[in-house]
């Protein structure tokens, strides 16, 4: 293999940005949310204080760092070798983010299909749990009895709503592809308003839950699997409802054009893989 | 100030390079974030080593001299959190900042501000880790995190305060590392000189091309797994608690997902760099590029699939067992093609022994018994009797003691000119050597016998037909400890000056890294040359 010392096909131009401190000051903010949670959570009255602070670092830095961002790439900064960077990166984080629903789906067939079972398979002369029968929904053998959340009701609109907004979100890349920018931002916003709706249902659904249907964290391994899906799931939501909306105010503020919109399509690919994942938790988690 | 040598930095065309301790906190040069991530390392190894030096001392003898149970127990699990987060980690993550813009014929990575923060996280994490153990000083808690790195369920959900600091830490190291192995993708897909094929590419960066991939695929199921042991610690929730159908194995299973693909995450980028020194002091091209590489994606591909011999003595049904076996056994097979790669690089060489070169064969032979240990441990009836022994103790200290940690000594001493633009101490460097050879089979070998006689891993007492194997090894130990204050030293030396180093450093040396002048400018290949054949 020889290497000669010819100029590159590319611009031959990479962008190395200058030096920053928003990178130590995110990790410091992440170290006092952590520790504060620590705390609180083990009852030591600065807990809260803790968290607040490092939320409120971690919020500071973020607005800042990203601000930048939007900054560089408006001066003009990135080119299309950046852009090649940028991409995979965003693919592999989501990929990132796949296994980790990957895990949680994985406790619930694991005890679904092999720990539940089991329990109730047991030889009686060993076992605890003599009168436990599998069945699912189930709060295992000693956990607090509930009504399992139906499929039809609440769940179902939430399909609707996060299908909607996956076809609102392409109607506003057909805009933008085609300069129409009306239709960008009328479909930004629909996106966004369908994302807040969808939590909204969300929130009283939990409500229900846990006032009239007695289905708790605590409601054995039907609970927790049911709470930790659908929470972190709205969780990943709420993040993808306000990438969106920044990237709707950046759209309104006249940034982006039809070949030169990289975070546009990064929040929209987060925003269906998250669509996604609801799919797959309604057909598993409510629905079968 | 220089400008014209700083054209890449933006529109103005400036660097303001802040001097002190500002530099390494806001820099996003690959070079600085190296030198961050190897120092680090080091200082953590020995944190690491310092704690299991204590736990050796209390073993020394049988009886309980020096420490509480529950204190030696802390000290063993975040020793290996410790070792295998905070040290042989970063000490790779190093190696990929360091060489790969170098080896692929790149200006920087390609996401300079995030490897700063993949960095930057760690220090919090290590901090987060250790903390516990000041605060018990103060009588807040009751110490760090004592259920061994493992955190199996139940223990880890009845323990103290130290396993919520546990779990914290093992989050942001995850970030962390995923943030390392994004960046490090989207560099080796992006950034290659025109020319440089995928197949073309060093197998340094191909070693850590596939620890990347394997590190996005397995660490967010730990972190899944550790917020299972959170939310079952602290809010009420069954996954690991038979009374709610939940089941501790559950557990053990999300842990190994992640935990076996881990021995691969720290040997793949030493597997990468090993051909790479051997080839250099054979003076011969390496042997089997294709084959080392697919041998690479075959051993990451069967790695995500064989979690369970991790803990065949659980219960998991027959058929099941008998799936991990032959599925782990069978990993020996591209294992094989790789020490078959480096041997064949080797022969007929005109082969000469500088520090590195010592490391790398020191290598191939003790990783070589952890291999073969290996495929004793994987053996379900063998293992019935070896599990949870210090046969198993020894096994993976041959594997990441001696295959990790040894390889990134190789790679210290192979690299350390090209980074510095010294040359270190070759006498001490060969001293450290042996030292280091002598005391770890020291150390280590009679653990073998000791697990094969039936001493259980993880205790700080034991029967009396124990003793003569522990004091051996504890000997050994300490003088395995001492003499990495020799490496410490010859590093330290070598950045404050020596002999002068040429560009290519080594005889022997073929690849990008070594046209750049040593040490490489700030911005390393400033125009991208071109590969030909």
């Amino acid at each position: 293999m020889n290497s000669a010392h010819a100029s590159a096909p590319h611009s031959g131009h990479y962008y190395v940005p200058q030096p920053s401190l928003y990178p130590f000051f995110l990790s410091a903010g992440m170290f006092l949310l952590a520790l504060g949670f620590i705390l609180q959570m083990n009852r030591f009255a600065p807990g809260p204080w803790v968290m607040a602070a490092g939320a409120g670092v971690i919020g500071f830095v973020l607005y800042r760092w990203f601000g930048a961002v939007i900054a560089e790439n408006q001066r003009g900064d990135y080119t299309g070798w950046e852009d090649k960077s940028f991409r995979p990166g965003m693919v592999w984080f989501i990929g990132s983010e796949v296994m980790f629903f990957a895990a949680f789906f994985a406790a619930l067939f694991y005890c679904r299909h092999i720990s539940v079972p089991a329990l109730a398979g047991m030889d009686p002369a060993f076992t605890l749990y003599k009168d436990f029968t599998a069945a699912w929904p189930s709060a295992g053998p000693k956990g607090a009895s509930f009504t399992p959340m139906g499929a039809w009701g609440i769940p179902a609109i939430n399909t609707a709503l996060l299908l909607s907004s996956g076809i609102t979100l392409t109607w506003a890349h057909w805009g933008l592809m085609k300069g129409r920018r009306t239709q960008l931002n009328l479909g930004l916003i629909l996106t966004v308003l369908l994302g807040v709706v969808f939590l909204g249902f969300q929130a009283y659904e939990y409500h229900h839950a846990y006032t009239e249907l007695g289905l708790t964290m605590g409601a054995g391994v039907y609970g927790a699997t049911f709470f930790m899906l659908t929470g972190f799931h709205g969780f990943h939501v709420t993040l993808g409802a306000i990438m969106l909306a920044v990237v709707a105010g950046r759209c309104l503020a006249g940034h982006f054009d039809a070949k030169r919109h990289f975070a546009f399509e990064a929040v929209a690919w987060y925003w269906h893989f998250v669509d996604v994942v609801w799919l797959l938790l309604f057909v598993v988690v409510y629905w079968l | 100030m220089n400008t014209a040598t700083h054209t890449l930095d933006g529109p103005g065309g400036h660097t303001h390079q802040p001097g002190g301790l500002l530099r390494w906190l806001t820099t996003t040069n690959h070079k600085d974030i190296g030198t961050m991530y190897l120092s680090f390392s080091l200082l953590m190894f020995f944190v690491g080593g310092a704690m299991i030096l204590a736990v050796r001392a209390e073993l020394f003898q049988p009886g309980l001299q020096l420490m509480r149970p529950e204190f030696f127990n802390q000290l063993i699990g975040v020793h290996a959190l410790v070792m295998i987060f905070a040290a042989l980690m970063p000490a790779a993550t190093g190696f990929a900042n360091w060489m790969i813009p170098l080896m692929i014929g790149a200006p920087d990575m390609a996401l300079p501000r995030l490897n700063n923060w993949g960095f930057w996280l760690l220090p919090p994490a290590a901090i987060l880790l250790t903390l516990p153990f000041v605060l018990a000083l103060f009588g807040i808690g009751d110490g760090a995190v004592a259920t061994g790195w493992t955190l199996y369920a139940p223990l880890s959900v009845q323990g103290g305060i130290g396993v919520d600091f546990a779990i914290f830490a093992i989050h942001i190291l995850g970030i962390s590392s995923i943030m390392g192995s994004i960046n490090i993708i989207a560099t080796l897909l992006n950034m290659r000189a025109p020319g440089m094929t995928l197949m073309r590419m060093p197998l340094f960066c191909w070693g850590w091309l596939v620890t990347a991939v394997l590190l996005i695929i397995t660490l967010p199921v730990l972190a899944g797994g550790v917020t299972m042991l959170l939310t079952d610690r602290h809010f009420g929730t069954h996954f690991f608690d038979a009374a709610g159908g939940g089941d501790p194995i559950l557990f053990q299973h999300l842990f190994w997902f992640f935990g076996h693909p881990e021995v691969y995450i720290l040997l793949l980028p030493v597997w990468g760099l090993m051909p790479h020194v051997l080839s250099t002091f054979s003076r011969k091209p390496i042997y089997g590029h294709t084959g080392q590489v697919w041998s690479f994606v075959a051993i990451g591909v069967l790695g995500l699939v064989v979690w369970g011999h991790h803990f065949m003595t659980a219960g998991l049904p027959v058929p099941a067992l008998l799936y991990f076996m032959y599925s782990t056994m069978s990993i020996s097979l591209p294992l094989a093609v790789l020490f078959f790669c480096w041997i064949a690089t080797m022969w007929r060489g005109a082969m000469s022994f500088e520090t590195p070169m010592l490391f790398a064969v020191g290598f191939i032979v003790l990783f070589g018994i952890a291999g073969l240990t290996g495929l004793v441990l994987a053996d379900v009836a063998a293992d019935a009797q070896y599990h949870h022994s210090y046969f198993v103790v020894a096994h993976f200290h041959y594997a990441l003691f001696a295959g990790g940690i040894m390889g990134v000594m190789t790679g210290v001493y192979y690299w350390l000119p090209k980074w510095t633009g010294h040359m270190y101490s070759e006498k001490l460097g060969k001293l450290h050597f042996w030292l280091t050879v002598i005391s770890f089979n020291l150390t280590f070998m009679p653990q073998f016998f000791l697990g094969l006689a039936g001493m259980p891993r993880r205790i700080p007492d034991y029967a009396l037909q124990f003793a003569e194997f522990n004091a051996i090894s504890t000997v050994g130990s300490f003088v395995l400890g001492l003499s990495q204050l020799l490496f410490a030293y010859n590093i330290w030396r070598c950045i404050k000056g020596g002999e002068k180093a040429s560009n290519g450093v080594w005889e022997g040396t073929r690849g990008l890294e070594w046209e750049l002048s040593s040490p490489p400018p700030h911005h390393s290949w400033e125009t991208q040359p071109v590969i030909k054949d």
